[in-house]
């Protein structure tokens, strides 16, 4: 038993020397995509907008003039009446329906707007590529029984894709109640299976691959296989599709709000839940909506931005 | 007189940001009707760029053409591109390389015949289906009623380049031009598509300028020689002189690494060290004269002329060309 | 033609059970239970046991899944606890509008996503390519509900040039057919009813285009770019076709292949993005309605529209596979 190991082993090193050539390679794959990124104007873009986004989010509540929730007011608000106070010192975004200062609302709100899209996008992206890479797995290298466990995991995903993604996630919502947690985890829930068909398609591209059959043919165990060889090469789609994915997260999570599905506490000014709330005094007070529109606009831009720059920075077919 | 006769063609890709990059460099030749003339060439060397700016099926941004194409007293590169619409396909057709990703693969094989026969001799329904089976006999495909209706993919390799010949040939154009007509065929097809391309230039007295990297399809099949290297003819001659006499160090070259079934058991093949990669602009000299073994100073002086050294219609651009009485020479 | 239709019939029933044990799972989770969803939070113990006992909750759960199922395949999808009236019968009246507004979103988003998708490919790095992209980029990043209260703010509260809500102006004299006002409008000569249903029809149907245009633009820009590089392009070429031909059968025709595909992926976002305008616009179409619905915890409703939704959407994939195959010859053959 033990020589039977010791043997495996063997080989199993012998194929990661072999592997080294590809490791290289691979390097030199990266090494071109990332001066394909830097060279790339959207690329920038979209880096810059994100960096300052975070920026702010990591810095806003500090710089905050007021709390998010105390009454800056001075009695000169009247929703009802639709008399609001627009941009004047000491309140450069003016103040919103309940006469709070809505600059400080949105400063702390662009830690939570990304704390939300993180978290979600996390979310979806662990459980996602957990199911994706035991479909994919069980696809290359599991005969036919694990042929079939891949057609019943994406039969799944298939039904899940099928909902329209705020349906799922206000069905999410509705088992969990109302807490910035349910928003993260339904926003989440909608990038599953997202996640999980893309890892598993770029595993089967990969699995058919002649370096795994060569890894196969020199009879290295499955799990190794998959672990150092078929899962590295199958990373890059996935990392693109993250990056884009917090851009959707933040979008939806803002639709939920609309929907009334958003976090309740005010303390916690989500932009998605601002928007919400300032949209029903649009037509008296736009500038309100638009500021944290505005932040969510920019903000998804910086990412999607980004992201179309990276796919198009890791596409062999625009390489040359 | 030719019917097409180039003078001087050059064609240089631009490329914002990027340096200039010289596909052809001045490149001559004449074709006269009947006659099968050949680009030969490794790739790289401009032959299909040739004939494609021929075609006028170069992209419009981002290329640079010069010199003349005269064809049949026009000049092909200054002409409208109307007019060139309505001689390309109808005076003027092209075979391609590559007969499966040439055919688009979701309009049926008849359709992308009879768009032509509408196109240039205004046929139309019936009379144009009958005219493309008749082609597709003509050109050797079985029960040509049924493949008109079939699919590029339902079709085999041999019968996918017997359809590309039939849409070329189906206006009788005056010039035909075949971009390695065979080369994504098994060998014994080869045979058959040559022979079917021998048997219409003999029949129609089609001129063809066949663009190849085989010799051995120059061999069977040309009646005059180009050989290409880095965007301009090194060589020019007939047939049987260039294949006898290869007066080019590169011909010499070429034809020297072609293994030999007479040659002695155990003798090593000769292949032309290098590759097209390392050259230098013809402007400076010769472009071969890294990877040649006969260089010498005299190579890095400008471009070399086009001289005929050895016998007159052999037109060879060397200053140290190989000659057949000088065996007895020790190159350094 | 016909086995591929009864094949994806077939595929359906695994994906609708799938569904079905999901949902009522979902709606075993929920806080309350069902009882309390048809009751309210307010309601007592011994009502809510009753009701229990009513719906066979105190039964096995296989059992309970079994009659659910059943009920399922009865189209009995229960009755809204808003409106006492059976789900489906709501759906069946809601429907038309929301179909009418997603197939005008549609049509604006193809009318004007292929060609310009087109134009951007064919003028790569021109002003109309960039112009396109950048759009539709922002396009995909502007929250469809922002878009559409943005739309009716300008263009119907300060410039007054469409109205604001509704899908007919009150009192204006329009008879019933379809339930499709343009459509009713046609039928029975009231032009000016149908006229009237456009005007409505506008700014939602451009707040929900937004999605699908952007996609569809940038998906036809992609795959012209791919087409146009390919070999039977130039061999087109070299016959010296006109434009026109080339343009629409060699590049186009192998080009929208994946744009028609894009499109039947779309029809969930569409979905979403309804409920989002028609609440905007206060549309009255299944959109409002579910708006409501999530509003009043209303869960027969929302249950009966996911298995609605799951039933339309592989329908509409099902006629992109259909559409795909007639022009896609190589599919055929499998």
């Amino acid at each position: 038993m033990t020589t039977v190991t010791k043997k495996a082993d063997k080989i199993d090193r012998l194929a990661e020397l072999m592997q080294t050539t590809e490791v290289t390679s691979g390097a030199s794959l990266w090494r071109e995509a990332m001066r394909r990124l830097r060279a790339s104007k959207m690329a920038a873009i979209g880096a810059v907008v994100i960096a300052a986004f975070v920026v702010i989010a990591l810095i806003g509540p500090w710089i905050a003039p007021y709390a998010p929730t105390a009454q800056t007011w001075r009695g000169d608000v009247f929703p009802n009446r639709g008399e609001f106070v627009g941009m004047r010192s000491g309140n450069w975004f003016g103040l919103d329906h309940l006469g709070r200062d809505v600059f400080s609302r949105w400063l702390v709100g662009a830690r939570q707007t990304l704390l939300v899209g993180v978290v979600s996008m996390l979310i979806g992206l662990v459980v996602g590529a957990l199911i994706g890479v035991c479909s994919g797995a069980a696809a290359t290298l599991g005969g036919r029984a694990g042929q079939r466990v891949d057609t019943v995991i994406m039969r799944f995903t298939d039904i899940m894709l099928s909902l329209p993604s705020l349906l799922l996630a206000v069905s999410v919502a509705a088992v969990l109640g109302q807490s910035l947690t349910t928003v993260m985890i339904a926003v989440g829930v909608v990038q599953i299976p997202v996640f999980a068909r893309l890892l598993r398609g770029s595993m089967l591209v990969q699995g058919g691959s002649d370096y795994v059959l060569a890894a196969k043919a020199l009879g290295l165990r499955k799990r190794r296989i998959v672990l150092t060889q078929i899962l590295p090469n199958s990373l890059s789609p996935v990392i693109v599709q993250a990056t884009l994915s917090l851009a959707t997260a933040i979008i939806e999570a803002a639709a939920l709000s609309y929907l009334g599905l958003g976090n309740p506490d005010p303390a916690i000014p989500e932009w998605g839940v601002m928007l919400a709330q300032a949209q029903r005094f649009f037509d008296n007070e736009p500038m309100m909506a638009v500021y944290p529109a505005v932040g969510i606009i920019i903000t998804a831009l910086g990412f999607t931005l980004l992201g179309e720059a990276m796919r198009e920075a890791l596409d062999p077919k625009l390489r040359g | 007189m030719a019917l097409l006769s180039v003078d001087e063609l050059s064609v240089t890709f631009t490329a914002k940001g990027r340096k200039d990059s010289i596909a052809v460099d001045g490149v001559s030749f004449d074709v006269a009707e009947g006659q099968v003339v050949g680009l030969v060439g490794e790739s790289g060397c401009g032959k299909s760029v040739t004939s494609l700016a021929l075609m006028g099926l170069l992209p419009a941004k981002g290329v640079r053409i010069g010199g003349r194409a005269v064809f049949d007293g026009q000049d092909l590169l200054t002409m409208s591109p109307q007019y060139r619409r309505d001689i390309r396909g109808s005076q003027l057709a092209m075979i391609f390389q590559d007969p499966l990703s040439s055919l688009n693969p979701v309009v049926p094989i008849g359709v992308q015949i009879t768009e032509i026969l509408e196109r240039h001799r205004g046929m139309k329904g019936e009379a144009a289906r009958k005219e493309a089976a008749h082609l597709l006999d003509r050109v050797g495909i079985p029960d040509p009623a049924r493949r008109l209706k079939e699919f590029p993919h339902q079709l085999s390799g041999g019968m996918r380049q017997r359809a590309l010949i039939a849409m070329a040939v189906a206006c009788a154009p005056r010039m035909l031009i075949a971009d390695e007509p065979t080369t994504a065929l098994d060998v014994t097809i080869q045979a058959q598509i040559l022979e079917l391309l021998k048997e219409l230039v003999d029949q129609e007295g089609t001129a063809l300028l066949m663009i190849t990297h085989d010799l051995g399809v120059v061999a069977g099949l040309c009646d005059e020689v180009n050989v290409l290297y880095a965007g301009r003819a090194v060589e020019s001659a007939g047939r049987r002189d260039l294949f006898t006499y290869p007066t080019h160090p590169y011909a010499h070259g070429l034809l020297g690494s072609i293994p030999r079934l007479d040659a002695p058991r155990g003798e090593p093949l000769r292949p032309i060290r290098g590759s097209i990669n390392d050259r230098i602009a013809w402007a400076d000299g010769c472009a071969f004269a890294p990877r040649c073994d006969r260089y010498t100073m005299e190579c890095l002086t400008g471009t070399p002329e086009l001289t005929e050294p050895r016998a007159a219609g052999h037109q060879v651009r060397c200053v140290n060309p190989v000659l057949p009485k000088s065996k007895a020479e020790v190159s350094a | 033609m016909l086995r591929l239709v009864v094949r994806r019939l077939l595929q359906l029933i695994p994906t609708l059970l799938g569904l079905s044990v999901l949902l009522f799972l979902w709606l075993d989770r929920l806080p309350g239970g069902p009882a309390s969803a048809i009751l309210g939070e307010k309601a007592t113990e011994a009502e809510v046991a009753r009701i229990n006992r009513a719906l066979g909750l105190d039964q096995p759960v296989y059992v309970q899944y079994w009659r659910f199922l059943k009920r399922i395949f009865e189209l009995d999808l229960g009755t809204s606890t808003q409106t006492g009236q059976p789900v489906w019968d709501e759906f069946a009246l809601k429907f038309p509008a929301t179909v009418e507004l997603s197939i005008a979103a549609i049509l604006i988003a193809v009318v004007i996503g292929i060609p310009l998708g087109y134009l951007a490919a064919k003028r790569r790095g021109g002003w109309i390519d960039v112009a396109s992209v950048s759009t539709s980029l922002v396009g995909i990043c502007i929250p469809v509900f922002f878009l559409a209260i943005l739309l009716r703010s300008v263009f119907s509260v300060q410039l007054g040039l469409f109205p604001a809500s509704g899908r007919l102006t009150t009192g204006i004299n329009a008879t019933e057919v379809t339930g499709f006002a343009v459509l009713d409008g046609l039928l029975t000569g009231e032009l000016d009813a149908s006229w009237d249903a456009i005007w409505h029809l506008i700014l939602p149907a451009v707040a929900l285009a937004s999605i699908p245009l952007a996609v569809i633009v940038r998906m036809t820009r992609a795959s012209v770019l791919e087409v146009l590089g390919e070999d039977y392009v130039r061999t087109a070429e070299s016959k010296g076709l006109e434009k026109r031909v080339v343009r629409g059968r060699h590049v186009l025709r192998n080009a929208l292949l994946p744009v028609i595909t894009a499109i039947g992926l779309l029809t969930g976002s569409l979905l979403s993005g309804a409920v989002l305008t028609e609440s905007v616009f206060d549309f009255g179409g299944i959109g409002s309605f579910i708006r409501t619905a999530i509003d009043g915890r209303d869960y027969p409703v929302l249950v009966g529209f996911i298995l609605f939704i799951a039933m339309v959407y592989v329908f509409i994939n099902l006629l992109v596979d259909i559409a795909y195959s007639i022009i896609d010859p190589r599919v055929r053959v499998h």
